[in-house]
């Protein structure tokens, strides 16, 4: 079993999760995932780690309330405990010493993309965060992203805070300053890798995104989270979760995500109340 | 041996056979000739004493028959259900030419469930500890022989299993009405009786590498299976409505789909369905459907049904379930909707030439011959790679071109010291026997290994 050290809503609709899980954490890197499953009649939910301690054990996620898994997850508290951590999962993003790279993070991706920041910056690269939200009221670890950031740019939606726009407003932001990234990567909803992978791809470097398949077992032998990468049958779990966005097949990424959505929204209508 | 009806059974997913009373079971095993040189035990990848626990069954004495079976076989329950034996060892048996073999399977599911169904089941003679430990990687049907025999021989063993229940295919492959899920169960606790350690949720090759577990063990085994899926190499693979066999079956039996929305893992219940594929987890795929509310569900076959690989006793099952079949039938393309969901199969008939390699006659295209037919799920169910974690994060580790573990063929030593594999892992897609099979030559070659250690 593994027991849940702390679960709070850090902005509307988004939770961190920190769970005791020391093997998965003693080989951990960024970029890599883990499957959560809360016990008989369950999901198998892929989540990417957010920040871990090796010394603690440790590992914490971000992720979304969006169904009735996720908000069996949205439940637990403190002292809890959930029978299926398992990892770390998928290939670990490259890390190198790249030169100017820029991390952008919206949503749940804003925790997943920390522990990429952190390992560039160690690596001796300069890293240029953005922190994309729809408000201000949803842009969180500013704090946390800024020491290990170079530069920190924050985009809203409605421009309550930092510039006005998406991230497509980012990448003009850099042609102005004058800066050219040697690699960008993007994590976040599907939306934003595509955006990023569309308004970054003129700069002729990797836009690397982390893809959000559905998946079941995430080992390698379902085969739910394929994709078309450069024209490649490729396998999220396994050969990903990163590619390189300009390469993907977004169209039908985003049709394969919405495979269950009528199952989902049943569920999250009809699941405790018994009725209609 | 008695099956629920095909009309009833084709809407539940509680077992399709009934098994044999216990009048049924002595009058069959009555008809055995007890022969001096029993050919059925040569049939047997595991080397059952057959005679011996038949006997035993007609003799009335049930306790000595699951002696008998365990001492070569720790899944009886399993073995008696998902075996070919029409292809091992009841092809073998001499009443075969008079065209009734002993219903050997029938008979060691028998063993088994008379044993389930006793308060208390004899427990086997461990041998002296040896100190020494093993490690299991994968508890499929290879695994679990070979934490089965180490045990026995009284080294300590440590089996790890990636997915939050043990089994491997057994408990995500085989579909509840051929293997129930509390059989399997039934038999991994045997196993922990017996003192084999279980570790659910840890992949090694990722939580741990191979070779830091090889320092925390004497010995390794590598049983890890079926890995991902093959496609056809068509378009529209990739629509939504099309799975691979691996994913349909495992989202309703590891997952219990078919409780949904009581579980949460679901399961689209399609009305028209292609299932590509003529083996068993095709057959087991279609007769899912079926149970699943499909109005109609149907095997894309290229090859005719001489070909067909499924068992017997599948085919039949399906058949009488009202599974449909369109041999001599190749996908070649799929159409979808501008939702990106699957509407259309377009495919070509074929016609059968010379034999190839596998020795089965090579299906030819009939050129101008392709139609199409509306459905609204495909299932591809024509085979896997092996599974890619261990031999992905292991690079001394020797693999074929296919991904499988290169092994020695009598020993299943790996090219790693200390490291042996077999199963699926090994020899591509197989049966659960052959698995089996591998794992207790292994064991045998592990033991031997372990026992030359001071």
């Amino acid at each position: 079993m593994f027991k849940i050290i702390e679960r709070k809503s850090i902005v509307p609709n988004l939770h961190l999760l920190v769970v005791h899980a020391p093997d998965v954490v003693e080989t951990i890197q960024p970029g890599q995932f883990v499957i959560i499953h809360c016990g008989e009649g369950s999901e198998r939910i892929p989540l990417t780690a957010a920040d871990w301690d090796r010394e603690e054990g440790t590992l914490s996620i971000v992720f979304m309330e969006v169904g009735t898994s996720t908000g069996k997850l949205a439940m637990l508290q403190p002292g809890d405990e959930i029978p299926t951590v398992v990892g770390p999962l998928g290939v670990p993003i490259e890390i190198e010493k790249f030169g100017v790279v820029v991390c952008i993070g919206g949503c749940f991706g804003l925790g997943s993309i920390f522990p990429v920041v952190r390992a560039l910056k160690e690596k001796g690269n300069e890293v240029i965060t953005m922190l994309e939200g729809r408000s201000k009221n949803l842009l969180y670890w500013e704090e946390k992203l800024s020491k290990y950031s170079d530069k920190v740019i924050k985009l809203t939606r409605d421009g309550s805070y930092g510039y006005k726009g998406h991230v497509k407003k980012g990448s003009e932001l850099l042609r102005e300053l004058g800066i050219k990234p040697d690699r960008v990567i993007a994590n976040g909803c599907t939306t934003l890798s595509y955006l990023a992978s569309r308004d970054y791809a003129h700069f002729d470097v990797p836009v690397i995104v982390t893809l959000n398949t559905i998946m079941i077992d995430g080992t390698g032998m379902c085969g739910v989270c394929r994709c078309t990468v450069d024209g490649k049958m490729k396998f999220a779990c396994v050969d990903g979760p990163s590619f390189d966005g300009r390469l993907v097949d977004w169209e039908e990424l985003a049709a394969r995500r919405k495979q269950y959505i009528s199952e989902e929204a049943f569920l999250v209508h009809h699941s405790g109340c018994g009725g209609f | 041996m008695p099956k629920q009806a095909d009309f009833i059974r084709k809407r539940n997913f509680k077992e399709v056979a009934l098994g044999y009373s216990a009048e049924d079971a002595i009058e069959e095993a009555g008809r055995c000739l007890d022969c001096k040189k029993p050919f059925c035990v040569d049939g047997c990848p595991v080397e059952i004493d057959i005679p011996g626990f038949i006997r035993a069954i007609a003799e009335e004495d049930f306790a000595l028959a699951i002696k008998i079976l365990k001492e070569k076989n720790c899944l009886p329950a399993v073995c008696g259900r998902v075996c070919p034996q029409e292809e091992q060892c009841e092809i073998k048996c001499i009443l075969e030419k008079k065209g009734a073999p002993i219903a050997i399977g029938r008979l060691e599911r028998f063993a088994a469930e008379w044993e389930s169904q006793q308060d208390s089941i004899e427990m086997p003679v461990i041998d002296d500890k040896t100190g020494k430990k093993v490690a299991v990687i994968g508890s499929g049907p290879a695994g679990i022989t070979v934490a089965g025999d180490l045990i026995l021989q009284g080294h300590d063993v440590t089996m790890y299993e990636a997915l939050h229940e043990p089994g491997g295919v057994l408990t995500y492959g085989i579909p509840e009405f051929r293997l129930p899920a509390s059989v399997v169960t039934r038999e991994i606790e045997y196993l922990q009786k017996l003192g084999v350690k279980l570790i659910c949720n840890f992949v090694v090759g990722k939580t741990r590498s191979l070779k830091k577990i090889l320092d925390e063990y004497d010995a390794v085994f590598v049983g890890t299976g079926a890995g991902l899926p093959w496609f056809m190499n068509i378009p529209g693979e990739n629509l939504n409505g099309v799975y691979s066999a691996n994913e349909y079956l495992t989202r309703v039996n590891l997952m219990r789909g078919f409780q949904y929305p009581k579980t949460y893992t679901p399961v689209v219940r399609h009305k028209k369905v292609a299932v590509v594929g003529g083996g068993n987890v095709a057959m087991d795929c279609a007769r899912t459907a079926l149970r699943l509310g499909a109005e109609e569900a149907v095997i894309v076959y290229r090859r005719s049904e001489t070909e067909l690989p499924a068992r017997e006793e599948e085919y039949e099952n399906a058949d009488e379930e009202g599974v449909k079949f369109s041999f001599l039938t190749l996908p070649e393309k799929l159409y979808g909707d501008k939702n990106g969901w699957l509407k259309e199969i377009e495919c070509s008939k074929m016609e059968l030439g010379e034999p190839d390699a596998s020795g089965r006659r090579r299906p030819i295209r009939i050129d101008g011959s392709e139609f199409r037919m509306k459905m609204d799920a495909c299932i591809v169910a024509i085979g896997n790679s092996p599974n890619p974690i261990i031999p992905q994060t292991t690079p001394e580790l020797a693999v074929s071109k296919w991904g499988t573990i290169e092994v020695d063929e009598e020993s299943f030593k790996t090219t790693i010291d200390r490291v042996w594999a077999g199963g699926d892992i090994v020899s591509g897609a197989a049966t659960v026997i052959l698995a089996m099979g591998a794992g207790r030559k292994a064991a045998r070659s592990m033991h031997e290994y372990l026992s030359s250690l001071t």
